[in-house]
C-alpha cells in the first residue's frame, strides 16, 4: 500500500480478532470449567475461571450413568447421535450421487420432473411438516428407530445438486472413451465417476456430518424410549426448571461431549469443510 | 448440457433414481400435501373424525394475537440475529483480510462455533447467564441490573439472540472473508494512490462490491433464525416466559404438540411453507445473478 504505516495500524486487526477470538471461545472455556467443579462450588455462584478437579469424577460418572434418578448413561446417547450422524451422512451421499448420476449421464421421459421433484424439497424443511411427517413415521412402524431418525433426512437436495453441478465439470471425453473401451455406465460410473468424486463426497461428508449429529427437532419427535435418545437432545432433560435441581458439572461435561465430534472434524478436516460449506450453498 | 455424450439405458436411470424420488414422495411430499390436506378441516373432540371447514383454521389463526406475538417476535429476534451477527463477522473479516501474520490461525480460532449444535449454544449460554450462578447473570444482579431471563420476556429475548448470533458469527465470517478476498487488490489500491483514507476506502469501495455477499447472507440468516434456532428456544426458554419467545416454528410445535389443535398447526405450517418458498426464490434470484455475470 501506498500509505505510511502507523504502528498501530499494524497492531488493530491483532487486537479486534483477539477479542474476537475471546468473545468466541469464552462460553466454551466456561463450560468446560464448569464440568471440572463439584456442584456446590457452581451453585454458590462462586466458580473461578480456571479449571477444578473433578474433571475425571464428572466425564466418568455423565458418559456412564448421566444425571442422578432415571438418567441414562450420556456415552450411550453419543453412540446414538454417531449411529444417526453417520447414517445421515452416508446415506445422504450414497442415494445422491446415484440420482445425480442418472439426471446427468442419462435421457430418459420425466427426466427434467424427476430433477424438480428432488429441487423443490428445498423449500420444504422438516419444521414445516413437522406432524405429518411424524405420522408417517409412525404408520411405518419406525418411531425409536435408528432407521426412522436416519432416513427421513437422507433425501437432500442440496447433496444433489452438488454432485450433478460437478458431474456437469467432467469432460464429455470421458464418456466417449468409456463406451469406446466398451465399458457399460455402472462400469464407468465405478471406474471414472467414483474415483473422481473422492473430494467431493468427502466434503459433503463433513457437512453432513455436522448436520447429523446436531439434529434437534426431529430426533425429539421420533424418539421416546430414553435409550433412544441423542446427545444434542438429553442435554435438555439435564436442565431442570428447577434450579436447584440441576446438576450443572454434569451438564456442562455433556455440552463438552456433545461439541466435541464435529467441533474436531471442523478443526481436522477444515480445508475440506470449508469447500463443502460454500458449495452446498450456492 | 444436451451435447454430452450419454448412455442409452432404458431402465437404469430410474433404479438409480429410484432411492430418492422413493424418501422424497414419502417424507417430503405426502407430508406436505397432508399438512395442506389438514389446515382446512378439524378434528371433533374425541380425534375420531375430521371435518372440512374451510378457511375457518385460517380465520382462527389470523384473529389470535398469539399468532401475532410469534410473528412479531421471530421478525425481531431474525432482524437483532442478522444485524449483530452481520456486523460482528464482517468487521472480524475485514481485519483477517489484511495481509497480517497468523491470518489463517485466526481463521481455524473463529469458524468452529458452526458445529456448536443450537441446542448446546443455547445451553452455554443460560449456563454464563443464569441469575443466580451464572459467571454473568450473577454479577449483572450484583450490580443492581433486575436480570431474570426465567421470569422477563425482555432478558429472554436478549438470551436467544446472544446464543443465536454467538453461533452464527462463523458462518457470516467465512462468507465475507472470502468475499473480500475476492475483491481485486489493484482496485483498492488504485483508490489508496488517489489519497481516500480507509474507512472511505471501506465504504465507497470494499462494502458495494461485498453487497451480494451481504445480501445472501441476510437470507441465509432470517432462515437460520427461522427454523434452526428451535434447539435453543427449546432448549432455554422453552417459548417462555409468557410467549415472549415463541417463534412461528416454535408455535407450530406447541400448538400440534400431544394430539392439540393439528388443524390450526397445519395452518401455520403452511403459512409458514409459503415464507420458506418466497426466502427460498429471493435466495435463488441472487444465486442466478451471480452465475450470469
Amino acid at each position: 500500500m501506498v500509505e505510511r504505516r502507523h504502528w498501530f495500524t499494524d497492531l488493530l486487526p491483532h487486537i479486534v480478532l483477539c477479542l474476537g477470538v475471546l468473545v468466541v471461545a469464552f462460553p466454551v472455556w466456561l463450560a468446560f470449567v464448569g464440568s471440572t467443579w463439584d456442584a456446590g462450588t457452581i451453585a454458590n455462584g462462586k466458580m473461578p475461571l480456571y479449571p477444578g478437579p473433578y474433571l475425571f469424577e464428572n466425564y466418568s460418572r455423565t458418559i456412564l450413568q448421566g444425571r442422578s434418578g432415571t438418567g441414562e448413561p450420556v456415552g450411550m446417547m453419543m453412540l446414538n447421535s454417531l449411529t444417526m450422524a453417520l447414517a445421515i451422512a452416508f446415506g445422504k451421499i450414497a442415494i445422491s450421487i446415484f440420482s445425480a448420476f442418472a439426471i446427468v449421464y442419462f435421457r430418459f421421459p420425466f427426466r427434467m420432473a424427476a430433477f424438480w421433484l428432488i429441487f423443490i424439497t428445498l423449500m420444504l424443511p422438516v419444521e414445516v411438516r413437522i406432524y405429518p411427517t411424524y405420522k408417517v413415521v409412525a404408520d411405518l412402524h419406525l418411531l425409536d428407530t435408528y432407521a426412522g431418525l436416519a432416513i427421513p433426512l437422507i433425501a437432500s437436495a442440496t447433496a444433489t445438486l452438488l454432485f450433478r453441478q460437478f458431474f456437469m465439470t467432467v469432460p464429455p471425453e470421458l464418456v466417449e472413451a468409456s463406451k469406446i473401451d466398451g465399458a457399460g455406465p455402472m462400469k464407468f460410473f465405478k471406474d471414472t465417476v467414483l474415483p473422481l468424486s473422492v473430494t467431493t463426497m468427502a466434503a459433503l461428508f463433513v457437512i453432513q456430518f455436522i448436520y447429523g449429529w446436531n439434529q434437534y427437532l426431529w430426533p425429539l419427535l421420533i424418539t421416546t424410549r430414553p435409550d433412544m435418545q441423542t446427545i444434542v437432545l438429553g442435554i435438555k432433560k439435564m436442565i431442570v426448571t428447577q434450579d436447584a435441581l440441576t446438576e450443572w458439572q454434569l451438564a456442562m461435561a455433556t455440552a463438552v461431549l456433545a461439541m466435541l465430534p464435529p467441533v474436531l472434524v471442523v478443526l481436522v478436516m477444515q480445508k475440506l469443510f470449508v469447500r463443502g460449506l460454500v458449495e452446498t450453498e450456492k | 448440457m444436451d451435447h454430452r455424450a450419454v448412455f442409452g439405458n432404458r431402465l437404469l436411470p430410474y433404479l438409480l433414481l429410484l432411492p430418492q424420488l422413493a424418501i422424497t414422495i414419502v417424507f417430503f411430499y405426502w407430508p406436505t400435501s397432508q399438512a395442506a390436506w389438514m389446515s382446512f378441516r378439524i378434528e371433533d373432540a374425541f380425534g375420531t373424525s375430521t371435518e372440512f371447514v374451510g378457511l375457518e383454521n385460517y380465520q382462527v389463526l389470523l384473529k389470535d394475537p398469539a399468532y401475532y406475538q410469534a410473528m412479531l417476535n421471530t421478525a425481531v429476534f431474525s432482524a437483532l440475529v442478522a444485524f449483530l451477527s452481520l456486523s460482528i463477522a464482517l468487521l472480524l473479516a475485514v481485519m483477517a483480510d489484511k495481509q497480517i501474520r497468523g491470518g489463517t490461525a485466526y481463521r481455524t480460532l473463529l469458524v468452529w462455533p458452526y458445529a456448536v449444535a443450537p441446542a448446546i449454544a443455547g445451553v452455554l449460554w443460560l449456563f454464563m447467564f443464569q441469575p443466580s450462578l451464572g459467571m454473568i447473570g450473577r454479577n449483572l444482579r450484583a450490580m443492581g441490573v433486575d436480570w431474570n431471563p426465567l421470569l422477563n420476556g425482555g432478558d429472554a429475548m436478549t438470551l436467544v439472540v446472544l446464543a443465536a448470533t454467538w453461533k452464527q458469527i462463523s458462518y457470516n465470517f467465512l462468507f465475507f472473508l472470502a468475499g473480500l478476498q475476492s475483491i481485486p487488490k489493484s482496485l483498492i489500491e488504485a483508490a489508496a494512490i488517489d489519497g481516500a483514507r480507509p474507512a472511505r476506502r471501506f465504504w465507497t469501495i470494499v462494502f458495494p462490491l461485498l453487497s451480494p455477499t451481504t445480501f445472501f447472507l441476510l437470507v441465509v440468516n432470517i432462515v437460520y433464525v427461522f427454523f434452526d434456532t428451535f434447539g435453543i428456544i427449546d432448549a432455554i426458554t422453552k417459548g417462555g416466559p409468557a410467549r415472549a419467545t415463541e417463534t412461528l416454528v416454535y408455535k407450530v410445535f406447541n400448538d400440534g404438540r400431544l394430539g392439540g389443535d393439528l388443524g390450526g398447526s397445519a395452518a401455520q405450517s403452511v403459512i409458514l411453507m409459503i415464507i420458506v418458498i418466497a426466502l427460498t426464490s429471493i435466495q435463488f434470484r441472487y444465486v442466478e445473478r451471480k452465475v450470469t455475470y
